[in-house]
């Protein structure tokens, strides 16, 4: 019974976000919002795209989401096999920046980041954002990283040392298959990361045209919090569905047992 | 026999790694963290001395301790540490408890666990935009599910309360999304906790006569400590720093009732160009941190203060 008045906390705004996106302006005008539309419609999800550059920016998000995960892994990846290999000093030091790094306020990071990109003529520029979003998750998907490393055993690696592999041939035969289902899960994470983020967005994007899907999303709010609803929750639809899709892919490889094999070691 | 020796030895020597190699594979991801992250940070502090403006012409000077002086005077900014000290300890401690209370549930029912696995992943892979956004059509005066359904049930009067806008509300309503929006992160680690629970030790206690509170106490509460602690500990410090929630939410209103220390520091800077004053800000509120949390472990770490709050 408890458990069942939790689940309808977590759902219930989510199921009123579905039916408002589908209901025709008449009923969201109504003093008496049913449940279910009465009469369902996908006007406004033609509204929403008539009014905002959805296209664009849902094309903005993708390449940010997408450069930045692939760069993020790519430069990651090494550092997260030396930090589980290496039980030295640095690598604490390393770890121990990773968790103090997330909590400082951004506005200490972004306001220095906005200077130094202004000089480099990368404000108002999507490459300025992907270079943000790159360093932002890259602490992150380091941690992820070496808890996979951890995870493969060195004796295989020395194994196939024995048996003559070269120390390259040993990471691609051996170590390499073996951590592939982490590498795309910490890639989706900093995907679905990137694809999220509000702030970095907001204060380093000014034209509309390269402006990314959250930031979009909050013109239709308008001034004085008047919106549209019906357009509203369509495109706020259309804004999750690619996050809810991956991070059910990815939900079983991140867990809170990240957290809480950080806390018993 | 013969070929033993270097095999050995060759074993060994890709066992460790050579320092040049090591720092061949870590220049890629700690060079970029080194002049993209650490230092704007060091930057950024030492922008709070300054008198940085956007847009202006002249230098920048140093000022000093000036922009904390004006901080300590300015009433915004004590509001908004009362808003953010609000904020984060009222979505923090009820969160907790209630993704404490969920974890329990899980971890004795199982056959719900895939639903409520299914229905974690909404507030947590949303963006934070998207959350807000849907609240807002919760709690929309006329077309929102909360006022119809008060309105329903005979309660609240007819023509909706504005939960967002009301001087009264604004900052329970907010609170009320954040505990949403972080509900599934901390039950997830706290149920990752619950596996270290021994259970023979539970078994036992049962055995002995011990009802479910004190087998609560005596053997759950001990083993899933350390990760409550860390959770809590994390979870205030995201809120205490957070921003995107609110600011779609209520941008701070109404009169400043909802003003996190973010969205001070936010107007400050990209509002009113104030870059000096607004990363003095974003310095208190990690010194206000810091001393938070470091008497909070404190206490706890030293196993005083058993008795949760």
């Amino acid at each position: 019974m408890a458990l069942l008045c939790y689940l309808v906390f977590l759902a219930f705004p989510f199921l009123w976000l579905v039916s408002t996106a589908f209901k025709p302006p008449r009923e969201l005008g109504s003093l008496h919002p049913t449940w279910i539309p009465r009469a369902p419609t996908l006007d406004n999800f033609r509204t929403a795209f008539d009014e905002q550059p959805l296209l664009q920016a849902a094309a903005n998000s993708l390449l940010a989401a997408a450069v930045s995960a692939l760069v993020a892994i790519v430069l990651a990846t090494p550092m997260a096999y030396v930090l589980a290999r290496l039980r030295t000093r640095f690598a604490r030091a390393a770890t121990g920046w990773v968790v103090v790094s997330q909590a400082f306020p951004l506005v200490l990071v972004i306001i220095p980041l906005f200077l130094v990109l202004k000089t480099l003529h990368l404000v108002d520029a999507r490459t300025g954002l992907i270079l943000v979003y790159v360093v932002w998750s890259l602490p992150f998907a380091l941690w992820m990283l070496t808890g996979y490393v951890r995870a493969v055993p060195p004796e295989l690696e020395e194994a196939a040392a024995v048996d003559g592999a070269g120390r390259l041939r040993t990471l691609v035969s051996v170590t390499g298959p073996l951590l592939a289902p982490g590498i795309v899960a910490t890639g989706l994470f900093a995907f679905i990361t990137a694809w999220n983020e509000f702030f970095f967005a907001l204060v380093l994007l000014k034209s509309p045209e390269k402006q990314t899907m959250p930031v979009v999303l909050t013109h239709f709010l308008g001034a004085e919090g008047v919106a549209d609803l019906g357009p509203l929750a369509a495109a706020a639809l259309l804004a999750t569905l690619p996050s809810l899709l991956l991070f059910a892919v990815i939900q079983r490889r991140i867990t809170g047992g990240m957290l809480a094999g950080a806390v018993k070691n | 026999m013969a070929v033993r020796g270097p095999a050995h030895r060759s074993a060994r020597r890709s066992a460790h790694l050579s320092a040049r190699g090591t720092w061949f594979l870590v220049a890629p991801a700690l060079i970029p963290i080194l002049v993209l992250s650490v230092g704007p940070l060091l930057y950024g502090i030492g922008l709070a001395f300054t008198d940085a403006q956007s847009g202006r012409t002249e230098a920048t000077r140093w000022v000093g301790l000036l922009n904390f002086s004006d901080l300590l005077q300015d009433t915004l900014f004590w509001d908004s540490f009362r808003v953010g000290l609000v904020w984060a300890v009222g979505v923090t401690v009820p969160q907790f408890f209630l993704a404490l209370g969920l974890a329990l549930l899980l971890g004795q029912d199982l056959r719900m666990r895939w639903l409520a696995r299914a229905l974690a992943i909404i507030p947590w892979a949303m963006p934070e935009v998207v959350v807000g956004i849907m609240w807002r059509l919760v709690y929309h005066p006329d077309a929102g599910v909360l006022n119809e359904t008060l309105r329903s049930l005979g309660l609240g009067p007819d023509e909706g309360v504005d939960w967002l806008s009301g001087t009264a509300t604004a900052l329970l309503a907010v609170v009320v999304v954040g505990i949403w929006a972080g509900m599934p992160q901390t039950t997830v680690t706290l149920l990752a906790g619950l596996q270290n629970v021994p259970r023979e030790l539970h078994e036992a206690a049962a055995m002995d006569g011990a009802g479910a509170w004190r087998r609560f106490r005596t053997v759950t509460w001990p083993a899933i400590k350390p990760v409550a602690l860390a959770i809590s500990a994390l979870n205030f410090i995201w809120n205490f720093n957070s921003f995107a929630l609110v600011f779609v939410l209520t941008d701070g209103g109404p009169g400043g009732r909802t003003r996190l220390p973010m969205l001070f520091a936010y107007e400050e800077a990209f509002r009113y160009g104030q870059f000096g004053y607004a990363a003095a800000m974003g310095l208190a509120m990690v010194a206000v941190i810091a001393i938070l949390l470091a008497v909070y472990l404190s206490r706890r770490l030293r196993g005083e203060g058993e008795e949760d709050r």
